[in-house]
């Protein structure tokens, strides 16, 4: 684990640094991919930093609600570079509507937009990983096992390896330049993508230390993953039944 | 097999969920298997025990003030961001402290000086209690990876958040206080 680098005097933040390069190495990749999938670059460009910005904004503001008094008194402090005064879910959630409605206004086909945007999802649950992996976020629960490693007091699961690992095949099988016939099919390239994502943390989830439980021991994680795969599954086979009877 | 697979989806899927919702049920966690009852110095569990002498030789404790909210910083004079963020602590020290919450600042003495220190605390008029380290054991039981790092003790004694570097704004301060001072006892 490497939550700090030292470059000299100063000390960087791995797991920031980490998510910002995944984040620009995805952001890199919709605009090529639209014009495979028949989509106006310039749009999807629009669409993606539409989502970026009404994130960060929707972000902050969820995260003053939150405090009200605090910013009433110093109101300056909406406005901090702070990462760590936004509210990150509220952020996805305000990001992807903002993108859905630009989307619809727009009249951009959902199943290839999507499509489009699987890449740089891939690449950001890779990143995802590796910041785990740097911060010892996301551990293992403990374990015996050979390759277990030392990790907050004792030898746990390499539960961001296992992480790392699965996003990058999931990456490989959703990969942009796939030349086969099935991925290019509209909404294919995204679906699969859940399915695999979802499937994967479902299993994966058995080896993590730092898991929320439901009752009768029923792990959150995983409830919500078989929710997602059973939804993929279903829309993956929707959708194929309808590519047949086009 | 591509055409296997697409006959026979519905049974595919089927078979995937029924998989999956068994391997739920298997890898159920025993109650109370993922309280982190060991201390480490990261969010999630006990706090390492923290045992350190202030200015006047008096040992304070960190497991005697179990019940408050404790925000231990680690700091030293001289460290440009330590000194920004000192203003800011003895600010929602003397806010919150009513309320439960307790600024431990721990004085990294084997990287500073004690003399320093010292004159440091006089002259920035800080009042809560500042511990010295002075052979660097805590800060290396803490695992401190620059400074200055800042650990968020919820009143149960667990780590809630570690924030590596500085300074931190006020507005961070107030609302991670704040919503830790909201959590019941």
């Amino acid at each position: 684990m490497l939550p700090v680098l030292h470059i000299g005097p100063l000390a960087l933040p791995t797991t920031g640094l980490v998510l910002i390069i995944g984040l620009w190495l995805a952001l890199s990749i919709p605009e090529r991919q639209a014009a495979k999938r028949g989509l106006a670059p310039d749009q999807m460009y629009r669409l993606t930093f539409t989502g970026l910005l009404a994130g960060i904004v929707g972000a902050r503001l969820l995260y003053v609600f939150r405090f009200p008094g605090v910013f009433l008194a110093d109101p300056l402090a909406i406005l901090s570079l702070n990462a760590g005064l936004l509210d990150v879910w509220g952020g996805v959630v305000a990001g992807g509507l903002a993108a859905g409605f630009y989307g619809w206004r727009k009249g951009l086909a959902l199943w290839p937009t999507l499509d489009a945007l699987t890449p740089p999802f891939a690449i950001v649950a890779v990143a995802i990983g590796v910041a785990h992996f740097t911060s010892g976020d996301a551990f293992g629960a403990p374990s015996s096992a050979p390759w277990a490693i030392e990790l907050w007091g004792a030898r746990r699961h390499p539960s961001q390896v296992y992480e790392i690992i699965a996003a990058g095949a999931i990456l490989l099988a959703i990969w942009p330049w796939s030349k086969s016939k099935a991925m290019n099919m509209p909404g294919v390239s995204f679906l699969t993508f859940t399915a695999l994502t979802a499937g994967a943390r479902l299993f994966l989830e058995t080896f993590r230390g730092d898991s929320v439980l439901l009752p009768m021991g029923l792990r959150s994680a995983q409830v919500t993953a078989w929710l997602v795969l059973g939804l993929s599954l279903w829309l993956l086979g929707k959708r194929a039944k309808e590519q047949v009877s086009k | 097999m591509k055409r296997f697979l697409f006959q026979h989806w519905m049974l595919f899927s089927m078979a995937a969920l029924i998989t999956g919702a068994g391997w739920i049920v298997a890898s159920r966690a025993a109650p109370g298997s993922m309280a982190t009852s060991a201390p480490a110095p990261r969010q999630g569990f006990l706090a390492p025990e923290i045992s350190l002498s202030n200015a006047g030789g008096e040992l304070v404790t960190l497991s005697e003030l179990q019940g408050n909210v404790v925000l231990v910083n680690f700091w030293a004079s001289w460290c440009p961001p330590c000194i920004a963020e000192m203003p800011d602590l003895q600010q929602v020290y003397a806010d919150y402290a009513s309320q439960g919450f307790v600024i431990l600042g721990i004085n990294a003495t084997d990287q500073d000086s004690a003399e320093t220190a010292l004159d440091f605390i006089e002259d920035h008029e800080l009042t809560f209690p500042i511990l010295f380290d002075v052979d660097g054991s805590v800060f290396s039981r803490y695992e401190v990876p620059a400074l200055p790092t800042t650990y968020f003790i919820d009143r149960q004694g667990e780590i809630q958040e570690v924030v590596v570097g500085g300074p931190i704004s006020e507005a961070m301060l107030r609302t991670r206080i704040e919503a830790l001072l909201r959590e019941k006892r």
